[in-house]
């Protein structure tokens, strides 16, 4: 398992085969639906894709930390974080086909 | 935003193309990173994230009603971990 590693090209040759669309503008559309999430979740609202998954974010209140090598304290930051939710299609999906 | 405003945006940049066709790009794009990962792969979009899959061992759980044990058999689960642009961008850098 974990053989191969996917991008942007190979989402980008998929929109391709799928629409008859130029490789350019395939790549150009994966990029603004990437671009899409990204904003929407930078304003503080939550994607949720029927059947994919829910991205949203998070607030952590800011905590004191340790390096865990000298064991010095050092303060971090509050920070907004992103939390993916896969969907039970998807978690179904990947368990079966990573089954052993 | 849900799938249909993120189709409908799309949409809306793209008046030359049909919105059926919208459509069928952004659901090959989600079906396309589930496919991935149901092969084991993983798929890696710079400055959004990562989808990868782990595995979780086998272990004895416990049915939090009964108290009973149970065998939980050994599984993989998606992962995504978002990438440094969007985790900076979140922040406000």
């Amino acid at each position: 398992m974990a053989n191969k590693t996917l991008t942007r090209m190979d989402l980008s040759e998929a929109v391709f085969r799928e629409v008859g669309l130029s490789r350019n503008e395939s790549a150009d559309l994966v990029e603004s639906v990437l671009k899409h999430m990204s904003d929407a979740l930078v304003n503080g609202e939550q994607v949720k894709i029927s059947s994919f998954g829910t991205f949203s974010v998070r607030d952590k209140a800011a905590r004191i930390g340790r390096n865990p090598k000298t064991g010095e304290e050092v303060p971090i930051n509050p920070r907004r974080v992103l939390t993916f939710r896969p969907s039970h299609l998807m978690k179904d999906r990947v368990a079966a086909g990573n089954k052993s | 935003m849900i799938r249909s405003e993120l189709i409908q945006k799309i949409a809306d940049e793209n008046p030359h193309l049909y919105q059926r066709d919208v459509e069928r790009i952004v659901n090959t794009i989600f079906e396309e990173i589930i496919d991935a990962m149901s092969r084991g792969d993983r798929v890696e979009l710079r400055g959004f994230g990562a989808f990868s899959v782990k595995k979780r061992d086998a272990r004895t759980g416990r049915n939090p009603r009964t108290g009973e044990s149970v065998e939980v058999e050994e599984k993989h689960v998606p992962f995504f971990k978002t990438g440094k642009l969007l985790r900076d961008r979140l922040n406000g850098h």
